[in-house]
């Protein structure tokens, strides 16, 4: 379904990603894990389409997107909850929701899936009318997971979605993780909380200093010895 | 005339200048909210729709049909403008950008002075004779341009209101405004955005525009700086970038200039600009963010 070869990615003169190659498959998770700085949310605004490789390519259902607009890449159904959330603060959930569906016009369809985002996320619905703003940390997170799955993506990008959240948050979150997979999506996530994502994930990459350096199914890297000790702290 | 007549009288008075800077200052805003950029041509446009008007009537056409043509004409300029300065310089470093409006400002301010030379024109005889009419109710007296001032003020505002509210497209203008990254990442299409901002922010400087040219009764290649200048104080004394900012702050300096010059002695009332500034400066000390800034520090 999504395809990197040889993604070169650099800010200015910093060279971040260097000939990174990864595929997700329809239907499954895939999880990204690495340590802080290895390029991992690089990785996956170059997906998006808010940063271009300097070299290499993306493909998407056999389509080359390398160079596409984020915009464009939306509308091809990937969808990404970014790191931090980025959520629009100062508007109201309700109209954070809406904007996920910025590029959806059948409002029956809309609804629907609102009405489908609200009981993933029930305590959403309490603060439809409220700014996003004065939300917790963890309903934050939720609206941001809410409004990337409001555009309906047949591929989800997820970074950090369990970061600086209590682990009570964590168990939410990665529930509607497995809830979302069973329902038919297919999610690449990013995480530094590697033993969570290998445990809902079928295959991981470990990404280290912008080079993908171990790949395989999740049963695999979970007992890699190498993996335990830097990223399980085994 | 009681103190309470003349606080009513210079109210009026204050309330229908601070309605023109805010008209100006939105437009400031609503670009500088999207691409934090501050648009020195913006005053430029206001000069634009006046000479528009000026020629319009001077070729035969009624007011309200020469404003409606001045008011696209100018916006189609601010939409030329964009996408021939501004979209290529987009995400460049701040200073680029900044550079790159007050080259535009000069450019068309130089223009106009080349071809149509830098002699003021009257404007007397381009806007109507109706909004020079002075009524008197009781000792207050109130000009038919502060009258139509105002409402021209409430039916732009209330259209903007339900448009940013009720609208997709102003619930993504806000978006963008607030979370540039996230309105990429949910698919907002940015260009869009940015060209209703220019759009809008252009309009009210053309209807701003004929309206301080009716005030003054002249225009001429240069005079949109002052309101300009103005705009920009009420919009940093508001509170950089937010729309409610801008209004706010478009007030307080209104009522600020209003009262100064009603209050000061007449020796000194001829500085009131300086007061003005002096105000800002104050506010900016007290509240570096502008009145209904946030306290909040910006984000890397």
């Amino acid at each position: 379904m999504l395809d990197l070869r040889n993604v070169h990615v650099s800010y200015g003169r910093i060279q971040v990603l260097r000939g990174v190659s990864l595929h997700v498959d329809a239907g499954e998770i895939v999880a990204l894990i690495g340590s802080n700085g290895a390029g991992k949310t690089t990785c996956l605004h170059t997906i998006s389409g808010l940063l271009h490789p300097r070299q290499g390519t993306i493909r998407y259902d056999g389509k080359n997107i390398t160079h596409m607009s984020a915009y464009d890449i939306v509308r091809l159904g990937v969808s990404q909850c970014p790191e931090g959330r980025h959520i629009f603060g100062g508007l109201t959930v309700g109209e954070n929701l809406t904007l996920g569906a910025i590029q959806r016009h059948y409002r029956p369809e809309i609804e629907r899936d609102r009405e489908w985002v609200l009981t993933l996320f029930p305590v959403l619905r309490q603060r439809l009318g409220q700014s996003a703003g004065t939300l917790s940390g963890g309903e934050q997170q939720m609206l941001a997971i809410g409004r990337a799955l409001m555009s309906r993506p047949r591929l989800l990008l997820l970074d950090e979605p369990s970061l600086g959240l209590a682990p009570l948050m964590v168990q939410t979150i990665f529930k509607v993780i497995r809830k979302i997979r069973t329902e038919g999506g297919t999610i690449l996530l990013v995480e530094q909380n590697a033993r969570q994502a290998l445990e809902v994930a079928d295959r991981g990459y470990v990404l280290e200093t912008g080079e993908i350096i171990l790949e395989g199914p999740a049963t695999n890297l979970k007992t890699n010895q190498d993996v335990e000790r830097a990223y399980l702290g085994g | 005339m009681s103190v309470t007549e003349y606080v009513i009288q210079q109210t009026i008075n204050a309330l229908s200048l601070g309605s023109i800077y805010a008209m100006v200052a939105i437009g400031l805003a609503i670009v500088f909210g999207i691409l934090r950029l501050i648009n020195f041509a913006h005053g430029d446009l206001m000069m634009v729709a006046c000479y528009v008007a000026f020629f319009l009537v001077g070729s035969g056409l009624g007011f309200l049909p020469t404003v409606a043509i001045a008011l696209l004409a100018t916006a189609g300029l601010g939409l030329m403008m964009e996408r021939a300065a501004y979209r290529p310089v987009r995400g460049a470093p701040d200073v680029v950008m900044l550079l790159t409006s007050l080259a535009v400002s000069i450019f068309l301010e130089n223009v106009f002075v080349m071809v149509l030379s830098p002699v003021p024109r009257s404007f007397r005889d381009v806007s109507p004779a109706f909004l020079d009419v002075v009524n008197h109710w009781g000792p207050i007296t109130v000009s038919n341009v502060n009258l139509v001032t105002l409402a021209a003020t409430a039916v732009s505002f209330t259209l903007l209101t339900l448009f940013v509210t009720r609208t997709r497209l102003g619930i993504s203008m806000r978006a963008t405004a607030e979370d540039l990254i996230g309105a990429h990442l949910v698919g907002i299409n940015i260009n869009r955005v940015v060209q209703v901002a220019f759009f809008i922010g252009s309009a009210l400087a053309a209807v701003a525009g004929i309206l301080w040219a009716a005030r003054l009764g002249k225009i001429d290649p240069l005079m949109g700086f002052v309101p300009l200048l103005k705009a920009f104080v009420a919009a940093v004394i508001g509170g950089f970038g937010t729309l409610a900012g801008a209004v706010v702050g478009a007030y307080v300096l209104g009522f600020a200039e209003i009262f100064l010059i009603g209050f000061l002695p007449p020796a000194l009332s001829s500085y009131r600009d300086a007061f003005v500034f002096l105000l800002l400066i104050v506010v900016l000390l007290v509240r570096p963010n502008g009145i209904l800034g946030s306290t909040e520090r910006e984000k890397v």
